[in-house]
């Protein structure tokens, strides 16, 4: 039976989209099959992110309106044998999809036979549902179909102080227990005690960690061309991602080192009962 | 340079800083005082501060002040119109 993740974050812009995009494409690449759904309607992204904006025919509106079947809605990526995306509607807005309908587009989701073959059974093991921005009607839809949460922060006041909103409202959603993603941490400026470190923002939000994305300027290049950082073996970001993936499928999987946050990184380590180094 | 003063005690280093106003921000955010208990609240003040003084109850407000930043303050402004005479 597979399993329905959802992505926020509360602050805009802080790599929802992008973490959905390559933990989709490493959690494929790993030999799981994944759907990942755009849940920002009117402001649709994760097609552009995945390079699969030209092949979009019908969207999950269309689904909820019974203009088409699921399966008619659903892009098979053709560079991953098993990732696939629901995309969202651009025209459309938030109040389009209800929470309900969310849910059972989810439900449903896991029930598609995504066999090509005649008398062949192959099901999803992941749905990942990329959320919007915000607390509002978009988020209530991204989360209502989740069997488990992610945030994502940037490790900045702003993004952080959101994010701890956005754990009470999971909570709320009976989301309890999210996971955090912190993204954009450089190194550097770790180093000379000019950004917040890991523990730093683990130690606020009291929340289990799932994964460090460093600030990688491959992000910038693979979105421009529409190709999950993850392909790129040479890239921090792709590794942390793929890292991140291992550890969505339960794998133990040990940190990273980063420069400047390596004593934290081993305790980490140790904490999770991994070999520390 | 933030590590050279966070070194020498000069100053603190700004992700101290931000650490610091984030605990702060948040432990007011998780406060999460329902507006709603406003309303019982400003009546209860009513019977008890009308014991000792005339006031004029369409005049009250009752609020949280926010705006220190340090510290949720609850303001109440109550227009009194006198002592209680039966009190004395
Ligand atoms: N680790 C990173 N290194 C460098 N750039 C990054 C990183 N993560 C994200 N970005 C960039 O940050 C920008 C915002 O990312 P993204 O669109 O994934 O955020 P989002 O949370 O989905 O935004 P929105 O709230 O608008 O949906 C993009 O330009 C992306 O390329
Ligand atoms: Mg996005």
């Amino acid at each position: 039976m597979g399993e329905t993740l959802v992505i926020t974050s509360g602050k805009g812009g802080v790599g929802k989209t992008t973490a959905t995009a390559n933990i989709g494409a490493a959690l494929a690449n790993l030999g799981y099959r994944v759907a990942l759904v755009d849940a920002d309607i009117g402001l649709r992204n994760l097609d552009v992110v995945l390079g699969l904006e030209n092949r979009i025919v019908y969207d999950l509106v269309d689904v909820v309106d019974g203009f088409c079947r699921l399966k008619q809605a659903l892009i098979k990526d053709k560079r991953y044998e098993r990732l696939y995306l629901l995309p969202a509607a651009q025209t459309k807005d938030k109040s389009a999809v209800s929470p309900e309908q969310m849910r059972n587009i989810c439900d449903q989701l896991k029930e598609v036979n995504l066999s090509t073959e005649a008398g062949g059974a192959e099901y999803l093991d992941y749905i990942i549902v990329d959320s919007p921005a915000g607390i509002e009607q978009g988020f209530k839809n991204a989360v209502s179909g989740a069997d488990r949460a992610f945030i994502i922060t940037t490790p900045e006041v702003s993004a952080v102080r959101d994010a701890d909103r956005i754990i009470g409202l999971l909570e709320a959603e009976s989301l309890a227990r999210p996971q955090l993603l912190i993204n954009r941490l450089r190194p550097n400026m770790v180093r000379t005690g000019d950004m917040m470190d890991i523990e730093d923002t683990i130690d606020i939000l009291a929340v289990s960690l799932l994964a460090v994305i460093p600030e990688d300027d491959r992000i910038v290049v693979s979105t421009n061309r529409g190709e999950p950082v993850v392909n790129n073996s040479s890239s921090l970001a792709g590794q942390a991602f793929m890292n991140a993936a291992r550890r969505i499928t339960g794998e133990e999987v040990p940190f990273l080192e980063m420069d400047g946050d390596r004593s934290f990184i081993r305790r980490l380590g140790q904490f999770f009962g991994l070999r520390g180094r | 340079m933030g590590f050279l003063d966070a070194l020498f005690g000069r100053r603190k280093s700004s992700k101290q800083v931000a650490k610091e106003r984030l605990q702060l921000v948040l432990s007011h955010d998780r406060m999460r005082i329902p507006p709603g208990i406003l309303e019982p609240l400003k009546d209860d003040l009513i019977d008890v501060i009308s014991n000792y003084i005339e006031i004029e109850e369409s005049g009250i407000t009752v609020e949280f002040d926010d705006s220190d930043g340090d510290t949720r303050s609850l303001v109440a402004s109550i227009p009194v119109i006198g002592m209680r005479r039966d009190r004395r």
